[in-house]
């Protein structure tokens, strides 16, 4: 099979004498740090450790759903699992997971930059990121919480003994650090492009980020607001959300959906980010419709904040918002297939290989198709009342959010490994990786949609016994998957001592960040760069002389 | 073609890592290029920041619009039980410490020392008084068992000792607990912010005196202005939605 990779001789190269990594050493010039790349080396790190601590929850879950009755565990306590295992993955993994570790990275190099616009505000993201983490953490040693990620009222204000407020705390935390990184981002691309980076030049990763961020800063203070009232109405008994004291648990799903269905999307848009640079990369065409897909994630970003309401068409809102919040969700998912649709003609008559990013970037442009269409299915108002609930729902999310963002980020790390850390990580058994997390998540969750379209509840631990066969397939395809992930685990710290060299460009790609040393120096570039080309221009890269590896010392 | 865009070369690099060339102040931060790219970035930054706190309060917004329209008669008896003639004096006294920040900021235009502490302080000060005020609004709350979630009593409302005030059916009558929510919730994430705000007025006083804003770095006075303007213009609209419902009658 052809390749485009093309590695510095391996008898002689050498990583840079001088870099970011070795800039200083000590935990404190780590803890410390204001270098955007160290910071997203930190967060890489502490996403990861959150990503197993959810995985295992993940796989108790699916060992208590083997057998139709609830007998590994008790029920409250399968309550308490799903509903941790709901936190942790998405405000402590999927929110972060892109953003704050590639973004982070890449964000100042992809623009010119020599670091994000405000550095101590990025670390006090980590903090923040870190102090969330820690109480989520808290909670589930103290007994843990059992309102399902969405904390739904009444039943989390007035029903329950566990932590809910500490929780809260958590994610109110986490909330604000997310803000704090959309903010930086923004301000960043606004203000930091070098001479020549006009907005149509800068790679879609930006412009992806860049729709991440607005969700960012206009979303998560209206979830932080929400907590607090949750917060104050479960200690003080206020009444905001408590029907008998003339307050409205609708009030509450409003709020939350008004954040949560845009947070989707913060889950999903810099995943598309990733993969349009991959495709690119690995096709060598320049992304087909540049301004198509590069306005339909500022269109995601837009209409993702119009249709919050399909949460809750069977909630007892109005019939005639319900109308109108299932046309405009559908009209959300053309933008989505906008990029589809840009990204396969890239594809189309282009010089394909298959490294490991691409394979990964192919899963996920199949199964974010499958669960964007699943979306549809729930949009349609009829279609939803029966679906809702249901496993057909959980197998929606897990499309979109397993097989589509968990599959960027593992195409991201991949695609960007080689200029993180100046080594390639091993090319064969990542391949066998990316393979086995593909069908792994396929016996996992395809299930669960026929599960769901027969009408099985989600959130229960214990099924009839005519659901089994199916649970067992999601199980054993849940095994399967977790031997996806460990994979990485093991072989990407491995291959930091023994990778081969990765030389500035490996991949022969065209962004800014490749034309740096690999890893690069802490300030990124020892001069500020001129962008006189377009995004993606391989012409330009094939004609530009082979120049020196820019090492200092 | 040998592209220009990119450096090539290796670069003299300074004993700290980072190119240098000392011919900018030293407020400057290394990785911007020039001190109006930082100044832009920092006002613009604190613009988007300012963007997020309008959401923050727009939850409490949301729910506030959606309660004063179904429990109307509950909202303008809770709202009829605030003191007016404080609630004036205290956007008095707010609107004034934003001419004096405003005047802080003008100061360090200007770099005029001593005249930016003293209106600083002056915005302390105020600052101070406004928060004064609000205790003793709270505290009035307390003794009259309109605290919601403390010791709440609805009997002011069904019963009124005032004779001009129209006394509420029971039911309704409890809706006024969710009028003294809101009214908490919103005045005290208000002084909350004003507590922070005062926070950092001391920490720049401090630095302030030390001459660090007056030779050319206004930007944090300046987003501070920003920020403490914002926080003002909050009190604007809380005023009227809170004090100020049918007070006609
Ligand atoms: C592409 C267009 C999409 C459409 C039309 C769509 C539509 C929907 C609808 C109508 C529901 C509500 C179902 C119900 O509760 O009855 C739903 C649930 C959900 N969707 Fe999507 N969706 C789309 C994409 C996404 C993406 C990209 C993500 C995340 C990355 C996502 C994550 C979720 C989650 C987490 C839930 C369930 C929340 C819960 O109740 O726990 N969706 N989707
Ligand atoms: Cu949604």
């Amino acid at each position: 099979m052809s390749t485009i990779v093309s590695l510095p001789d391996q008898s002689t190269a050498k990583l840079p004498a001088k870099s970011y990594l070795n800039q200083e050493y000590g935990l404190k010039s780590w803890l410390l740090t204001g270098d955007h790349k160290r910071i997203a080396m930190l967060y890489l790190f502490s996403i990861t450790f959150f990503f197993v601590i959810g995985g295992v929850l993940a796989g108790l879950i699916r060992l208590e759903l083997l057998t139709p009755p609830a007998d590994l565990m008790a029920t409250d306590t399968y309550n308490k699992v799903f509903s941790m295992h709901g936190i942790i993955m998405i405000f402590l993994f999927l929110v972060p997971s892109v953003p704050a570790t590639i973004g982070n990275f890449l964000i100042p190099l992809m623009v010119g930059a020599r670091d994000l616009a405000f550095p101590k505000i990025n670390l006090l993201s980590w903090y923040l990121y870190m102090g969330g983490g820690l109480l989520v953490l808290a909670t589930m040693v103290l007994g843990g919480v059992d309102t399902g990620w969405t904390f739904t009222t009444p039943l989390s204000t007035h029903y329950l003994n566990t932590h809910v407020v500490t929780a809260a705390m958590g994610i109110f935390l986490a909330g604000f650090s997310s803000i704090f990184t959309g903010l930086n981002f923004i301000v960043t691309i606004h203000r930091m492009r070098c001479p020549g980076m006009t907005w149509f030049r800068l790679p879609l990763f930006v412009w992806g980020h860049y729709a991440t961020s607005i969700i960012m800063i206009l979303g998560t203070p209206v979830l932080a607001i929400t907590l607090v009232l949750v917060a104050l109405e479960r200690t003080m008994n206020i009444g905001v959300f408590d029907p008998s004291k003339g307050g409205d648990p609708l009030l509450f799903q409003h709020l939350f959906w008004f954040y949560s269905h845009p947070a989707v999307y913060i889950m999903i848009l810099p995943g598309m980010a990733v993969i349009s640079e991959v495709i690119s990369t690995f096709s060598r065409k320049r992304v087909f419709g540049y301004t198509a897909v590069a306005f339909s994630s500022v269109a995601i970003a837009v209409f993702g904040f119009l249709v919050w309401e399909h949460h809750m068409f069977i909630m007892g809102v109005s019939q005639y918002s319900a109308l109108v919040f299932s046309l405009l969700t559908m009209l959300v998912a053309v933008p989505s297939a906008i990029k589809i649709f840009n990204w396969s003609m890239t594809l189309y008559k282009g010089s394909i290989t298959f490294e490991t990013p691409m394979l990964y970037a192919f899963g996920f442009i199949g199964l974010f198709t499958i669960g964007g269409l699943t979306g549809i299915f729930l949009a349609t108002l009829g279609m939803d009342v029966h679906l809702t609930e249901t496993y057909f729902i959980v197998a929606h999310f897990h499309f979109v959010m397993v097989g589509g963002m968990l599959m960027a980020y593992l195409a991201g790390v991949h695609f960007w490994w080689p200029k993180m850390t100046g080594r390639m990580y091993p090319e064969a058994i990542s391949k066998t990786a990316a393979v086995i997390t593909f069908i792994g998540f396929i016996v996992t969750f395809f299930p669960q949609f026929i599960l769901g379209y027969l009408g099985m509840p989600r959130r229960y631990a214990a099924y009839p016994a005519d659901f089994q066969v199916l649970n067992v397939f999601s199980t054993a395809g849940a095994s399967i998957l977790g031997i996806g992930y460990l994979l990485p685990m093991l072989y990407l710290p491995w291959s930091l001592k023994y990778g081969e060299i990765a030389g500035d460009n490996p991949w022969q790609a065209t962004g800014l960040e490749w034309q740096i040393q690999s890893p690069p120096l802490t300030e990124n570039f020892s001069e500020i760069p001129i962008m006189d080309h377009e995004a993606y221009d391989y012409e330009w890269l094939a004609n530009k002389t082979h120049h020196e590896v820019q090492t200092v010392g | 073609m040998d592209s220009p865009s990119i450096a090539t070369t290796p670069h003299e690099l300074g004993s700290s890592g980072l190119p240098h060339a000392h011919d900018h102040p030293a407020f400057m931060r290394h990785h911007f290029e020039d001190i109006g790219q930082q100044r832009e970035a920092a006002s613009f930054g604190m613009w988007v920041f300012l963007l997020t706190e309008i959401m923050f309060f727009g939850g409490l917004f949301c729910a506030y619009l959606i309660f004063r329209n179904w429990y109307h008669p509950a909202f303008v008896a809770g709202s009829n039980t605030l003191d007016i003639t404080l609630g004036t004096t205290n956007t008095a006294v707010l609107i004034g410490s934003s001419f004096t920040m405003a005047m802080a900021v003008y100061s360090a235009e200007m770099r005029r020392k001593g005249q930016l502490v003293l209106f600083l302080v002056l915005t302390i000060l105020l600052g101070g008084v406004f928060l004064g005020i609000k205790a003793v609004e709270y505290h009035q709350k307390y003794v009259d068992h309109h605290i919601p979630g403390m010791n709440f009593s609805i009997q002011e409302f069904v019963h009124p000792t005032n004779p001009k005030a129209i006394p509420l059916a029971p039911d309704m009558a409890e809706k006024t607990q969710l009028y003294f929510f809101l009214y908490f919730a919103m005045t005290g994430m208000h002084a909350l912010h004003m507590i922070i705000g005062i926070g950092l007025l001391l920490f720049m006083v401090a630095r302030a005196s030390r001459g660090a804003y007056t030779a050319g770095h206004v930007i944090p006075v300046e987003n501070f202005g920003l920020y403490w303007h914002f926080v003002d213009i909050v009190w604007i609209f809380l005023f009227p939605l809170l004090y100020l419902i049918s007070r006609y009658r």
